[in-house]
């Protein structure tokens, strides 16, 4: 399905943000997530469904001041 | 009085360093974590950026960050509007599940001084939310006013431009700022040199938070030492209570009994 990740258009075959972050290899503990502009709680990764055309914002910490 | 018991506290939690550093700009994670330890702060700055999704570096800022020694302070760097800035705290919220923030919402890239319009608006709408506001702001004491009747938790104005090293421009102005709030003071911005930090905290600032003054300097991990001892030195000073100014000398020794009379 493709979704628009961080700003790119993306194909991906994953039907959770969970499954997304695996196949990214990114620890779902160090990031939050947006879906569609909305930040979804840690606890619906795993249970919330994606669909074709979501916009998915990953982000973390870095350094700053 | 002593170091120990003179706590700075914020939001209702307590913390011992009154010096706040940012974790950008430096050589690498290792230096950035020694200089972080030598500088003896409890409070670290850090942003929220997009994940790098093709390129996943191995190592990440949160593997050189102790967060059950610091407490995170994640700032709205970059944000140009109240809404963006409402976004990342959001983001940050979720991502460190710490109601801190570090708001800045930024004019223009030339100054990056504050628009505070914008700076106001989003400080209404997170302090509903409940977060902890330490909103970045001009040295305007009525725009600190108004963030403080609004409910942030600390004011930070300038003490110069981010990242310029100029010091206190205007020590009047932080003055004036401390005799109209309540809620701590930290200059925020501008500190170049261990005697720009001293000169915030012998004005009675509550803390100063810098970064680029430590990570910029030419051995960081040195002037993160000479900003611990510059911020406790002022402190001490500032609560001894420093001599009046006087135009002539006053002589330190008696003048009764001076041989030859």
């Amino acid at each position: 399905m493709d979704i628009i990740l961080n700003g790119e258009s993306r194909t991906v075959a994953c039907r959770t943000v969970a499954e997304l972050l695996e196949l990214l290899g990114i620890d779902p503990r160090r990031v939050a997530v947006e879906l569609n502009m909305e930040i979804l709680p840690k606890a619906e990764y795993g249970a919330k469904a994606l669909s074709s055309g979501d916009r998915i914002e990953i982000v973390h910490f870095v350094g700053g001041g | 009085m002593s170091v120990q018991t003179d706590k700075l506290v914020i939001g209702g939690r307590e913390f011992s360093s009154r010096l706040m550093v940012g974790t950008g700009k430096y050589a690498d994670f290792r230096q950035m974590a020694r200089a972080l330890e030598i500088s003896g702060a409890e409070i670290v700055t850090v942003a929220v950026r997009r994940v790098n999704i093709s390129d996943r570096g191995k190592e990440s800022l949160l593997d050189y960050l102790d967060t059950s020694r610091y407490t995170l302070l994640p700032n709205t760097a970059g944000c140009y509007t109240a809404d963006d800035a409402v976004r990342t705290c959001r983001l940050a919220r979720e991502a460190g599940l710490s109601d801190f923030v570090k708001l800045e919402v930024l004019g223009d890239e030339k100054t990056l001084f504050p628009d505070t319009e914008e700076l106001l608006k989003a400080a209404k709408i997170l302090v509903k939310e409940g977060f902890t506001v330490l909103p970045y702001t001009s040295d305007d004491p009525i725009l600190c006013r108004k963030l403080e009747d609004l409910g942030c938790a600390a004011v930070m104005p300038l003490g110069a431009p981010i990242g310029s090293g100029l010091g206190i421009c205007n020590p009047y102005n932080i003055r004036i700022i401390m005799e109209t709030v309540k809620v701590p003071v930290i200059v925020d911005a501008g500190v170049g040199t261990a005697s720009d930090a001293a000169v915030a905290m012998e004005l009675g600032c509550d803390g100063v938070l810098m970064n680029t003054g430590i990570a910029g300097a030419s051995d960081p991990i040195a002037m993160a030492e000479a900003m611990k001892l510059a911020v406790i030195a002022g402190r001490l000073a500032y609560k001894a209570g420093r001599i009046p100014r006087k135009l002539y000398a006053t002589a330190s020794s008696p003048l009764e009994g001076i041989i030859g009379e």
